[in-house]
């Protein structure tokens, strides 16, 4: 019974993220994309996890770990290259 | 257990459409990322609770631990950094923000 609210759960993940893709398509600033993609990938470690309960495969809470890693370093990597100009 | 694990399940899925609705609400990037930040750190933080509830004490939900807590520290860092970048590029508040920072005020033109 819960597996089928994580399911459900999951499908209206995936339809708050093409709303956040149009805020990614219109949004007038480069921040604004940034924030848009932040949003997104939260979202995505979130689906990832709900899949891996849902199908009964461990490895996927690795795949959601290292997801939101590599997340984070593209924010602040980009951040950096909007605030300098360059990235060393 | 199964029940309180549904609950926080919603109020997670809550939290997450509040953080979208602002994201495509609000009018400027700094009350975007006020509303986007708050609302996805604590729904994704109750998502996953909610799913540590329903496995109980086991492997898998050390490692879901460990996801939460990775995220609670990164992504208001990250939030942070953004704001940072856009404030210091100039990009252009909403009309009719009032400053504490008098300097920035005088050489602005809104």
């Amino acid at each position: 019974m819960l597996l089928f609210a994580f399911t459900a759960s999951c499908i209206f993940l995936v339809l708050m993220i093409f709303l956040c893709l149009y805020r990614a398509y219109v949004g007038p600033t480069v921040a604004d994309r940034v924030i848009s993609i932040n949003v997104i990938s939260t979202k995505a470690v979130a689906i990832m996890t709900l899949v891996s309960i849902i199908y009964h495969k461990e490895y996927f809470l690795d795949i959601a770990l290292v997801y939101a890693l590599i997340s984070f370093l593209a924010t602040i990597g980009v951040a950096k290259y909007l605030q300098k100009g360059v990235l060393e | 257990m199964e029940i309180i694990s549904f609950i926080v399940l919603i109020f997670g899925i809550f939290f997450f459409m509040v953080g979208v609705v602002g994201l495509l609400r609000f009018p400027d990037v700094y009350t975007r990322l006020h509303a986007t930040t708050k609302c996805d750190t604590l729904g994704i933080g109750l998502i996953l609770f909610s799913i540590m509830l329903y496995q109980g004490f086991t492997g898998p939900s050390v490692k879901i631990g460990i996801i939460i807590i990775f995220i609670w520290l990164s992504n208001p860092t990250a939030a942070h950094a953004i704001a940072k970048a856009a404030y210091s590029v100039d990009i252009p508040m909403i009309k009719g923000t009032v400053f504490a920072d008098q300097s920035k005020e005088e050489s602005s033109s809104w």
